[in-house]
């Protein structure tokens, strides 16, 4: 079904809807998803948030259970799972590409438990791209930005959000919300204009022939990771901005009268990531840059019928303080393939 | 290049263009036919001295090209002995100030000067003499000092909590040169990847701060890249600020003194009470 409702009005929106919702926001000038609460400042234009939608299905920091250690005894306490239906509202075509990236991680056997649960209360809203930015590459990765896969999807025309449901979850969300019906032209019109708009980015259409599981030694060997690698900091910055980076360490801290075991990001970038008894198996940053790319486009599309790990969002483009990212690493090594 | 083909320096770490106009990256080249890519202009914000490290025990000579700050950056870590002086060939290049998609950087705006405190050889021109500066480099430290201690507590818990602990400013700080930093050892509990309180991050940052005191030249670029936007340079120039009034001015990397206000002892150094009368509590 296709609604509509005055862009006026999508704070009231928000704010009516009986669940906790999680919605983009800006501050200090920067956008993440957050719990929204009143007087927030809603960042519904914004492409892409500087934090992604990940924050929210697998947040930064989490604790997983607690140990108390009581005499002989060790009670063990679990962190309880999401247990309540939510929202989120906002989310753009790569970031759900990315969510199902990590659904490939989180939810294959054995289920991550605590990532599982948010999935299954949540209800997705998501927004079409109505003016995406010179840094987005998502249909390369099977992300478009034109028709987001979500419950329900709001089109931006003119002064309105067109809104169409494309789940039962979706259609009983946008029923809270008592909006008058809407014709489809609009959103057939709009979603030609992202296309052609697309089109127009600088890249919209990248060479990805080789990257796969069956060019995997090339690449690895390419001597254009020295180069490539070498103004990397190793700063954790496109980990953490990355809607797809999924490492995570778990740590036990000693509360005194027993152990808080709880889990963070990690990052390929660090020296101390993956360190065994023996040392680490990446002991340059030449490794770990190499790492992080090799497994989102060699890798991973190796182990899950060639879906990417990369969703083109281009938060590394913006994020990286000395101007690495993958575009540049598909067109160095790419270019090789040609060769 | 032509050092290069004479075999004077066997290695150029300059600047090379990406995929946008402002999209410039440090890089390295290593043959004449790479130095096609070389590139420098209005985007080599970036401090290559910290790169030095690196390339100090590599084969043959590496050249440099280092802005008037940036060989600031390049003396002190020769008086760290993080670096040895002949493995170098240091190219000076004059500065227009610098700039990134939103205009001139915050660190060219508070600019220190176009001297070149160490070089080869220098290639500038008139223009690149001129000022860059439009702004006094401590109205920022004096505007948090006429605040109250609670004021500025306020203020700093707000910044440092958007802190990611990504490590973006302690890895690009040419003073943070510890081959193992105490914060990457797994067996220093202090190595946490994860805040036990929400206190923790704001206490790396300042106790980095306290590490590079008398150290930092006060070059900008952890405040550049904190994908946060953390001033955090505002830390360090109160450091400086603090240091030249009570011992005399003073500024990292220039000259030949390796002796550093906190490094020597007078008779004429503050007391400790200095901090309860400067507190403005």
């Amino acid at each position: 079904m296709t609604y509509q409702f005055p862009k006026a009005n999508a704070e009231a929106i928000v704010k009516g809807i009986s669940r906790a919702v999680y919605a983009p926001v800006e501050k200090d000038g920067l956008t993440s998803f957050e719990r929204y609460e009143a007087g927030m400042n809603l960042a519904l234009d914004t492409i892409p948030t500087d934090k992604s939608m990940k924050d929210v299905f697998f947040p930064q920091w989490e604790n997983l259970m607690h140990f108390r250690v009581e005499g002989k005894t060790i009670e063990l306490t679990e962190e309880e799972r999401c247990h309540q239906d939510f929202v989120i509202f906002g989310a753009r075509a790569c970031d759900i590409q990315a969510v199902k990236v990590l659904d490939k991680v989180f939810l294959a056997d054995p289920v991550d438990s605590y990532y599982a649960s948010r999935r299954e209360h949540c209800t997705l809203v998501a927004l079409a791209c109505d003016k995406p930015e010179d840094s987005c590459f998502c249909k390369n990765f099977g992300a478009d930005p034109a028709s987001p896969d979500a419950d329900v999807t709001l089109y931006p025309v003119g002064d309105d959000y067109y809104v169409q449901t494309n789940t039962e979850k979706g259609e009983a969300l946008v029923k809270e919300w008592n909006l008058d019906k809407a014709e489809e032209g609009p959103v057939e019109w709009l979603k030609g204009e992202i296309g052609k708009k697309y089109e127009e980015l600088p890249f919209a259409h990248l060479n990805l022939k080789g990257f796969d599981g069956e060019h995997l030694k090339e690449k690895f060997d390419s001597p254009k990771w020295k180069k490539l690698s070498m103004a990397c900091l190793g700063c954790g910055s496109c980990t953490f901005a990355c809607p797809t980076c999924q490492c995570y360490d778990i740590r036990d801290y000693d509360t005194g009268n027993g152990v808080q075991r709880y889990r963070c990001w990690d990052s390929c970038m660090y020296s101390d990531f993956t360190l065994m008894a023996a040392g680490t198996p990446r002991p340059h940053q030449l490794e770990r840059y190499r790492q992080r790319f090799m497994h989102k486009l060699v890798y991973f599309p190796a182990n899950n019928d060639g879906m990417y790990s990369c969703v083109g969002c281009g938060r590394c483009i913006k994020k990286c303080p000395m101007h690495l990212h993958i575009v540049k690493v598909i067109k160095a090594l790419g270019e090789e393939e040609s060769k | 290049m032509q050092l290069m083909n004479e075999g004077t320096v066997a290695r150029v770490v300059g600047w090379e263009k990406g995929e946008g106009e402002c999209d410039w990256t440090p890089a390295l080249f290593e043959s004449v036919q790479e130095m096609d890519g070389f590139v420098y202009g209005d985007y080599a914000g970036a401090n290559l001295s910290k790169y030095c490290v690196k390339m100090n025990k590599a084969e043959g000579k590496t050249l440099v090209v280092l802005k008037p700050c940036d060989t600031l950056s390049f003396r002190q870590l020769i008086h760290e002995h993080r670096l040895n002086r002949d493995n170098f060939y240091l190219i000076g290049a004059g500065c227009k100030g610098m700039k990134d998609e939103s205009g001139l950087l915050l660190k060219c705006k508070t600019c220190k000067g176009k001297d070149f405190e160490i070089f080869d050889e220098i290639i500038d021109d008139e223009e690149s003499k001129q000022p860059t500066a439009i702004m006094d480099r401590m109205e920022g430290v004096t505007a948090l000092e006429n605040e109250t201690a609670q004021e500025r507590f306020d203020f700093w818990r707000n910044e440092l909590s958007r802190c990611i602990r990504c490590n973006a400013c302690r890895n690009v700080c040419p003073a943070c040169t510890c081959e193992k930093c105490v914060f990457d050892n797994p067996a220093s509990s202090v190595a946490s990847k994860a805040p036990v309180t929400d206190f923790e991050e704001n206490v790396f940052h300042i106790i980095r701060a306290f590490h590079v005191a008398g150290r930092c030249t006060d070059c900008g670029e952890c405040s550049r890249v904190c994908p946060q936007h953390i001033p955090l340079h505002l830390l360090n120039r109160k450091f400086i600020k603090d240091m030249n009034e009570l011992y005399g001015e003073y500024q990292a990397g220039v000259g030949e003194e390796e002796r550093t206000p906190m490094t020597t002892y007078t008779k004429t150094d503050a007391e400790p009470s200095i901090v309860r009368e400067r507190g403005n509590a």
